[in-house]
């Protein structure tokens, strides 16, 4: 069933994340949650890990959320959804319910999923709840300062992966989380940024309908951590996905799908941009481009064109 | 109005997995760790027979386990859980979220050693290391009591004036594998007296006044938002009240399910045996208060003015009921089967000497640290603490205020 | 802000009581975007993208809500038509 997203429609409606949150101007996040929460289709119940998003919009006693909202802690957002869908699955089958269904989304940052969140993940997808989780990758725990997670890129510098004079940034590379969500074998994986937020609604709107867990990654850039202004935040996710450094794909019970701009990029490889376009502008990797650091730079691109080639060769619509 | 009431052969374990299944309980997420396996083990085969209508949720971990509990109880859903040791040690962060989040989770702790080195054995080294989590404790003295307090929990936790979690304590391996005759109640009966949860109501200005206290798409509520500086300690009070009224409604449930059952525990908070003229008494908690009775009874007919104080309700701490039963014992030892490690004494004794400061004239008050580790506290070993207790009281003299009982040196 | 409330007059389990749209970001920000109507197409770009939902459409026009917004420049950037200026304060 695809979904039909006319902009001046939904404009409309009222809004389920109100203005007066404190996160920075220009987050990535923000725009993110706007764009998933105009695309739900019932009675839902968001569950947020601890972090900016959290953080910035439950000061007590305010709060921008115009829907149930529950913060447990960090690495239990899924464990907390399963609850949820549990417990009103009980209740539905005593029959002291008053919906017949309520969607459970969790939204998360790559701090809560990547590393501490992980295993109520994995273990919240092995049991096969009916919810979908949202990640959203600022790329390092930023609430807590910029430290670095899983989800850091090779060579960001981080507050606990810093550019010095003998170490030029993270040495790791960033886990494919994603691909562990297809590993998992859950019936809907996708990534998706808020530049494209036609194709993410629409994956959004997929991963609510789905029945069993749904994952989508979504890209969330930081101004504050990134070190870009903040009115770049859209032109850095769509410099993310013309690099390839970010593609966008979707995995439907096993069968993958590129998307978008990722798919134009495919068709018409001459699209494709190096991967330098999307460093440049990021004062997180300014020093990758001193001389003693270009070959990070050539690690880089190196692995973005391996996962690419992967991925073309894996997905079936190209 | 007394009922008739079935009795089975059941283990500790066994009775708690009873207990949960007939108290119309909506979701059960629990992970596996000896020595609560068999509850879960239990549970898990009415599940797949059909018997209940619980969603159980097997988790993969304990921490995720408490944490679908908090989820749960959130929808206004009955959950339940159980652990023992480092299975409540790891989810210690959430046993605190918890009860902030006021949600009345009963939870069956079977009190074993926390590692290291790794032992299974009874201790109550792992539910004293919670104590100040604002979760309600009742320890239970064998399967019977275990039984008819998981029973009592969901009454206790869920109470308008509460709405706390509650642990319920027995001892690991000691009643929670050994087998006693447990006297069951009928489904129907213990059915109307849990009844259904009914979540309380607060005040919203935003959503219009009153809307129940639950995660609703039709009165959206925020849950567990950032606290600064300017309310965490006001909402900590909010739990310091609540725990206060706990002693009051344990009194009660008590009294009202004995009407049901025949059966109630002293009068909720503590029992006694033998302290209308005793000299000198212990306070115990959990299954050796039994050995310790049967040690009073002995002493008793040889003359000795012995009595026992079996604390059940340790959180919230019954001072006023403590002071009240032993003002005329003038040597009490308190048993704590926790260590030290650095305090003046474990955690009972400490609370018990400090709730008799003020009183004039002051009894004697001296600790006896016992059974680390599931170290048998056998008959003569209660005896040598009597016996100790006799001295002091005969000579006047004390050795030490905290004595290590059972242990090699 | 408000005179802060005793632990008997705050609602229990810490939810929240106040909505966020009581505290005015607006006075975050160091530029403003102006919108020229005349060059606006309706597309609703701005309106997708802007992380505090401080662009407002009536059915009509859009309009920029300045008690919120924060000033970050997103809509000015991505405006197809250009028809949004970040003007100094």
């Amino acid at each position: 069933m695809s979904l039909k997203i006319n902009l001046k429609e939904i404009a409309l409606k009222k809004p389920l994340i109100l203005s007066g949150h404190r996160l920075c101007a220009g987050c990535g996040a923000s725009i993110i949650v706007r764009q998933v929460l105009s695309v739900l289709r019932g009675p839902t119940i968001l569950v947020n890990a601890t972090g900016c998003l959290e953080v910035a919009t439950t000061i007590y006693p305010y709060t921008s959320w115009q829907l149930p909202w529950i913060h447990n802690a960090f690495e239990n957002a899924a464990a907390t959804a399963s609850g949820i869908e549990a417990g009103i699955k009980a209740m539905i089958r005593k029959g002291r319910y008053k919906y017949d269904h309520v969607d459970v989304i969790c939204f998360a940052g790559d701090g809560g999923t990547y590393d501490i969140g992980i295993q109520a993940l994995s273990g919240a997808f092995e049991r096969g709840h009916d919810f979908l989780y949202i990640l959203y990758d600022n790329e390092a725990y930023m609430n807590t300062g910029i430290q670095r997670s899983g989800g850091t890129p090779l060579g960001a510098a981080t507050t606990t992966s810093p550019a010095g004079t003998v170490i030029p940034g993270k040495t790791e590379h960033k886990k494919p989380i994603a691909d562990i969500a297809v590993a998992h074998r859950i019936p809907y994986v996708a990534t998706a940024t808020p530049a494209h937020w036609a194709d993410l609604m629409r994956k959004v709107r997929k991963g609510i309908e789905v029945n069993g867990p749904a994952f989508i990654h979504a890209f969330s850039p930081c101004p504050r951590g990134w070190r870009t202004p903040a009115g770049k935040s859209i032109e850095i996710a769509k410099l993310a996905v013309d690099t390839c450094f970010f593609p966008l794909w979707e995995c439907e019970n096993g069968v993958w799908k590129l998307t978008d701009r990722s798919l134009a990029v495919a068709r018409n490889p001459k699209l494709k941009k190096p991967i330098e376009e999307y460093l440049k502008p990021q004062g997180r990797f300014r020093h990758l481009f001193k001389p003693e650091n270009r070959h990070v730079i050539k690690e880089l691109q190196e692995r973005v064109d391996r996962i690419w080639e992967d991925l073309l060769k894996r997905c079936e619509n190209i | 109005m007394m009922v008739k009431q079935k009795v089975m052969g059941l283990s500790g374990d066994e009775a708690v997995a009873w207990a949960v299944k007939q108290c119309d309980v909506d979701m059960v997420a629990a992970y596996p760790i000896t020595p609560q396996t068999i509850i879960v083990e239990r549970f898990s085969e009415f599940v797949a027979n059909g018997e209940v209508e619980t969603e159980f949720v097997a988790c993969e971990s304990e921490h995720s386990a408490l944490s679908a509990c908090v989820g749960a109880a959130a929808v206004g859903a009955r959950t339940f859980t159980a652990t023992a040791a480092n299975g409540l040690a790891l989810m210690w962060e959430i046993v605190y979220i918890a009860s902030s989040l006021r949600l009345p989770i009963v939870m069956a702790i079977v009190n074993r050693a926390l590692s290291g080195p790794i032992c299974i054995h009874c201790d109550h080294g792992d539910s004293m290391g919670c104590r100040d989590a604002s979760w309600i404790q009742l320890y239970c003295e064998d399967a019977q009591e275990v039984y008819d307090t998981v029973i009592q929990a969901f009454r206790i936790g869920e109470h308008p004036k509460v709405q706390l979690p509650v642990m319920v304590m027995l001892d690991g391996f000691v009643l929670s594998h050994t087998l006693q005759n447990v006297k069951i109640l009928p489904d129907e009966v213990v059915k109307e007296f849990v009844g259904v949860r009914k979540p309380v109501e607060v005040e919203i200005p935003y959503l219009g006044g009153k809307v129940p206290l639950v995660l609703d798409p039709e009165k959206p509520l925020t849950f567990g938002p950032l606290d600064l500086y300017n309310y965490y300690y006001e909402h900590k009070m909010q739990q310091h009240e609540a725990m206060e009224n706990a002693r009051e409604v344990i009194e009660t449930i008590n009294e009202e399910y004995s009407k049901i059952s025949g059966r109630k525990y002293g009068n909720g908070l503590i029992e006694t045996y033998g302290l209308e003229d005793a000299e000198i008494a212990t306070i115990v908690l959990g299954s050796t208060a039994g050995t310790v009775r049967s040690v009073v009874k002995q002493l008793r007919k040889n003359g000795i003015k012995a009595g026992v104080l079996r604390l059940r309700t340790f959180r919230p701490f019954p001072a006023k009921e403590i002071v009240e039963a032993l003002k005329n014992v003038k040597v009490i030892g308190v048993l704590d089967r926790s260590g030290p490690f650095g305090g003046y004494g474990a955690p009972v004794f400490l609370e018990t000497r400090a709730i008799f400061y003020d009183e004039d004239p002051r009894p004697v008050i001296v600790n006896y640290v016992y059974g680390l580790g599931g170290r048998d506290m056998h008959p003569g070993l209660v005896k040598q603490v009597y016996d100790d207790l006799q001295k002091i009281l005969e000579t006047g003299k004390i050795e030490r205020h905290i004595k290590f009982i059972g242990v090699r040196e | 802000m408000s005179e802060l409330k005793g632990w008997r007059e705050v609602p229990i389990a810490g939810v929240c009581w106040k909505l966020s749209t009581e505290f005015k970001t607006g006075d975050w920000r160091t530029f403003k975007p102006i919108i020229d109507q005349n060059k606006c197409i309706k597309c609703l770009i701005c309106w997708v993208y802007c992380p505090d939902e401080a662009i407002k459409w009536d059915g009509e026009k859009v309009s920029v809500n300045y008690d919120f917004c924060k000033g970050c420049g997103i809509c000015a950037n991505e405006c197809p038509v250009k028809a949004i200026e970040m003007v100094l304060e």
